[in-house]
């Protein structure tokens, strides 16, 4: 009964501020985040008093996307049930904290996305890295993506694993080491270039390099370099500081240089 | 709604069946005398002309529009796809500046407490396609879930990733009539990505759950269940999809009198199990599972009508045998 009140209470009052024009974003935002708080259902806020059970959390995770997202675009949602046209393959860290769909508010069909440590793109190889290439083989050529998004991001661990990493081969790891090693060109350029400067910094140089590193791998794989040739396809890099809470985005670009005779 | 009946599932190959396996494919390609360094170097070839061929000039740009040199003569196609480049990075823009209002700033105290390091209670193996993300659909909030995303959401086992090259030299020196024979077993790894990422997750940052969710009309399977035989080897997809070849021998066994399509849709609960059950062949994650410390769930996202499945692999520590099957509980559908 209480909970039937409130509820009428709540749509009362989101009814009547509707009304009152003129609300910009953040207000807006504002306005909802506080009827879901006193409905109860707001997962948004970080509620970290209460430690959740795992299950508990995921069903209220999947009760709060079914009610507040499917059930109210089922224009959109049907849509996408037949199939995808995303605009970005992505590739992000596996980092619990650098999740795309938060930092760039990409929506179900938005971006077909990668994750795995420190954002890595390896070089074509299909007996090691089939898994990425069949991400990359499945977005350009069966989906058509016009853009992939590389997003590096602050103290990441597997390039902070590579930096650290001694030359004599002693470290524990055996799967980590072997896949960071990706990005051993884009240490041995960090080296060269800042290692005069702090570990941390050489760190956050290396985050950067790598993507762009990642960036170059792209362009060893037959259809990235069709699709780029053709201009059916832009190459971008990201990079996300959560310490200070910026990004940065840049395009990497290529070409050939028109045919001169001999 | 009627919660599903449990399921069971088997233990995946043992080593020594996928060695002789590997082995035979090895020789059909590599016959007998091939060079084992020629691959590789194929491969450097490839990259070192990307970096120093004199017609190709890479240029990475911070800066957004008109930097994109045209090739053809028409001035308003280029800058039409000047337009475009604008309106993705202008697009990235306003999506980050909305966290950065929404989220970021919101919960300022939060974001700089997991800039000091990350706990996350998940880790989550979720496909690529773009309508499953988990953080979309089971709410999982900055620092909640440690994400891999392939295809397939496929897990390869702790063994197989291993494929053995039986290389062969020939070698005739000065002054000899007859050649030198050498054998060599070369070791080269099979796909090795989200091996890194199960060893981070479980042994650096600890998890306490890991969760395989699958998901209607994946692409990936379907091109699993597609696949022949004798097809053309070259495709990427097909030498990854193969890591969940035997969930596809299951279904194709167990649910031959369905149609294609309800047999994609079987094959991609079933492998969700034989992914479980790969996460097993790992001995850091068998270990912790049987002391309790970590447990492995399967989760299956059906995007047409929005229902989730999930499971809880019910596993009894050291009493492993062969073709063992392992149980489930805890099974929830959410709808």
């Amino acid at each position: 009964m209480a909970r039937q009140s409130l509820e009428v209470a709540v749509e009362g009052l989101k009814r009547f501020l509707s009304e009152q024009n003129g609300f910009d974003e953040v207000t807006a935002a504002k306005i909802e985040k506080l009827a879901a708080e006193l409905q109860g259902t707001d997962i948004n806020g970080f509620d970290h008093h209460v430690q959740k059970d795992p299950v508990q959390m995921i069903e209220e995770g999947f009760r709060y996307f079914k009610t507040n997202k499917f059930d109210k675009n089922p224009e959109l949602y049907n849509r996408l049930a037949h199939g995808q046209w995303p605009q970005f393959l992505v590739f992000a860290c596996s980092d619990s904290r650098v999740c795309p769909s938060h930092i760039l508010n990409f929506q179900p069909g938005d971006a077909f996305m990668v994750r795995n440590i420190a954002n890595m793109v390896p070089p074509f190889d299909q007996l090691r890295y089939s898994g990425v290439g069949a991400a990359i083989e499945y977005a350009i050529e069966a989906l058509e993506v016009p853009n992939i998004l590389v997003i590096g991001h602050s103290h990441c661990g597997g390039i902070k694993r590579l930096m650290s990493h001694p030359e004599d081969g002693s470290a524990p790891y055996d799967f980590i080491d072997e896949w960071v090693k990706i990005a051993k060109p884009a240490k041995a350029k960090v080296i060269a270039k800042f290692g005069n400067l702090s570990f941390e910094t050489q760190c956050e140089h290396c985050e950067k390099e790598a993507v762009n590193l990642s960036l170059i791998n792209l362009l060893s794989y037959p259809y990235v370099q069709k699709a780029v040739a053709s201009k059916r396809l832009r190459l971008m890099g990201g990079y996300y500081n959560f310490v200070d809470g910026t990004f940065y985005r840049w395009e990497f670009e290529c070409h050939f240089s028109p045919h001169f005779p001999a | 709604m009627a919660t599903p009946s449990p399921t069971t599932f088997s233990q995946p190959f043992n080593f020594s069946k996928d060695v002789r396996r590997t082995t035979l494919k090895t020789s059909t390609i590599f016959g007998p005398k091939l060079k084992s360094g020629e691959i590789e170097h194929t491969h450097l070839r490839l990259l070192t002309s990307f970096m120093t061929g004199p017609r190709l000039e890479l240029k990475a740009s911070k800066d957004p529009p008109g930097l994109t040199q045209q090739l053809d003569n028409s001035r308003l196609e280029s800058l039409a796809e000047t337009e475009n480049v604008c309106d993705f990075f202008e697009d990235l823009k306003h999506r980050f500046l909305r966290f950065k209002k929404r989220k970021f700033k919101e919960n300022l105290e939060h974001f700089q407490n997991l800039a000091q390091g990350q706990a996350p209670k998940f880790m989550i193996i979720a496909c690529a396609d773009s309508r499953v993300c988990p953080s979309n659909i089971l709410g999982f909030q900055p620092g909640e879930a440690f994400v891999v995303r392939n295809i397939a959401n496929l897990v390869p086992t702790f063994e197989v990733h291993i494929t053995l090259h039986l290389v062969y030299f020939e070698f005739l020196l000065p002054k000899q009539t007859s050649p030198l024979h050498f054998f060599f077993l070369c070791v080269q790894s099979g796909p090795s990505e989200t091996n890194a990422a199960l060893e981070f997750a479980v042994n650096a940052l600890k998890v306490e759950n890991i969760l395989v969710i699958g998901h209607s009309r994946c692409g990936g399977i379907r091109a699993l269940m597609s696949m022949q035989d004798e097809e053309d080897s070259s495709s990427f997809i097909r030498s990854w999809v193969v890591v969940g070849k035997n969930a596809s021998l299951i279904t194709k066994s167990a649910a031959s009198n369905l149609s294609f399509d309800q047999q994609c849709r079987h094959c991609e609960k079933e492998s969700v199990n034989h992914s479980l059950s790969n996460l097993l062949t790992y001995p850091w994650i068998e270990e912790k599972v049987a002391r309790g410390e970590l447990f492995v769930h399967g989760g299956y996202y059906d995007f047409i009508d929005c229902t989730f499945e999930k499971w809880t692999l019910d596993y009894e520590g050291g009493n492993l045998e062969k073709n063992s099957r392992f149980a489930v509980k805890n099974q929830f559908y959410w709808c």
